[in-house]
């Protein structure tokens, strides 16, 4: 019943972070988001008997995916529309 | 496990993952937003790995992992999970860094070609 | 109009994959009845003539050894891509894109926690096929390792060449390995070495010498990656 519960709770959760992370206009928020789905699928993963592949999934989606994304941003645009808020952005990340 | 909350699974683990897949598909479609192209892309990839793992599991199955002991208790290898998908989302999930790696080497590449990163307004394609 | 005919594509395509998935059912059995599944086999055969306790390890290097070897080749490609893609000309070192300064608490944190998390790469994949992990798992670890320092310390520099050297020296005994199959008994990956005891160290013949040559190539590539994204500065942007 526990099981049910939580693999119920953490797929509910995963759907959240996927439309938040298409939706959102803040890039930085949305490669957040991703980091989450990543989190969320390595316990699922745990959850589904297959230990390995959360390992991977833990290290890889978690840490190094995010990190890219983010050098990316601060690279180019924080803001999806770049018109309004690209001032805001130069201030935000040094 | 109750027979009627595990058939409750089979929608709900299938259903997220197949969602999971279409809304990277719709991300990658619809957006303009380079970045965002590759955001999809990353979210639908997560979403078909579930699809191929969950689809090895078996009911009451165990990690496909001998431990010491193992053999002398069961005798029989048939409560073990499919090792063949787990194998193969494992090989998938480090290509699919390279790939997002690759990716957004492109996008900084034309960020700095254009000074922007909306698809419409790159409109001609020679560098 | 255009999102309209896009999520109508989506529905029809999410309609279809999901009755076939459906269908088969979540937890149960797949293969046809009367038939030995293929899992079977593979388990089977990873307890008996291989005597390999984790048996994803046992399909990834040697049942799918192959394809093992072509995806080691698919991310160098990735890397070299990457560094094609993000050239510079020599001399014109770009300047470290994420330039914060740390506080003292997290340069001497990092340092204390950096040999750990490298001892813990190592381990993963020195035991990837007695326990979960194995060379793909411990080699994005100790990459992590090195994006910490990478963070933390300003200038904390890797040497290309030495990460270059242990990228090839991996892929050769990779390769080497595999051919000295064609020497012992005719196939490429043949196991030629004593496969030894079940759930000890040293068992399983070639499998973990592939595997740590595995964890060692994806280890380097991955820092690469990171170390040439981290150095990337964009110019129009300040």
């Amino acid at each position: 019943m526990i099981y049910f519960i939580l693999i119920s709770v953490l797929l509910l959760l995963m759907i959240a972070a996927s439309v938040y992370s298409i939706i959102q206009k803040d890039l930085l928020y949305a490669v957040l988001a991703t980091g989450i789905i990543s989190l969320i699928l390595s316990i699922l993963y745990y959850l589904l008997q297959a230990p390995d592949v959360a390992l991977t999934e833990a290290a890889i989606g978690v840490a190094l995916t995010t990190i890219i994304f983010v050098i990316t941003i601060r690279n180019t645009v924080r803001m999806e529309d770049e018109s309004d808020k690209k001032e805001k952005f130069k201030s935000a990340v040094k | 496990m109750d027979n009627t909350l595990f058939g409750y699974l089979n929608y709900a683990v299938y259903g997220t993952a197949v969602l999971v897949i279409l809304i990277g598909l719709y991300g990658t479609m619809v957006k303009k937003s380079l970045l965002k192209v590759v955001i999809g892309l990353s979210v639908s990839d997560s979403g078909l790995n579930l699809l191929i793992v969950a689809i090895g599991y078996y009911k009451g199955g165990t990690a496909p992992i001998f431990s010491p002991g193992f053999l002398e208790n069961f005798k029989s290898v048939s409560k073990m999970v499919d090792p063949v998908p787990q194998a193969l989302v494992l090989t998938a999930i480090v290509i699919g860094f390279g790939v997002t790696a690759v990716a957004l080497a492109l996008v900084i590449r034309l960020y700095r070609h254009h000074g922007t990163l909306n698809i419409d307004e790159i409109k001609n394609l020679k560098w | 109009m255009k999102k309209v005919l896009v999520i109508l594509l989506l529905a029809t395509l999410g309609y279809y994959v999901a009755g076939t998935y459906f269908d088969i059912g979540f937890g149960q059995p797949h293969f046809i009845k009367g038939l030995l599944p293929v899992k079977d086999i593979y388990l089977a055969q990873t307890v008996k003539s291989l005597k390999v306790s984790n048996a994803v390890t046992s399909i990834v290097v040697n049942f799918r050894g192959f394809d093992t070897l072509g995806e080691v080749t698919v991310l160098f490609l990735a890397v070299t891509a990457l560094g094609s893609i993000l050239y510079k000309k020599m001399n014109v070192l770009g300047e470290r894109s994420v330039l914060f300064s740390s506080s003292s608490i997290v340069t001497s944190g990092s340092k204390l926690l950096f040999p750990a998390i490298i001892l813990l790469g190592f381990y993963v994949f020195i035991h990837g096929h007695l326990s979960p992990g194995g060379g793909f798992q411990g080699g994005v670890i100790i990459a992590s390792g090195f994006l910490l320092m990478l963070l933390a310390y300003e200038n904390y520099s890797v040497s290309h060449t030495a990460l270059s050297v242990v990228e090839s020296l991996a892929g050769i005994t990779f390769a080497g390995v595999g051919l000295l199959g064609f020497m012992h008994g005719g196939t490429f990956l043949q196991n030629f070495l004593p496969t030894g005891v079940l759930n000890h160290l040293f068992s399983g013949g070639i499998i973990p010498i592939i595997y740590i040559a595995v964890g060692f190539k994806v280890g380097a590539e991955l820092t690469g990656v990171i170390y040439t994204v981290l150095h990337e500065k964009g110019e129009s942007n300040g």
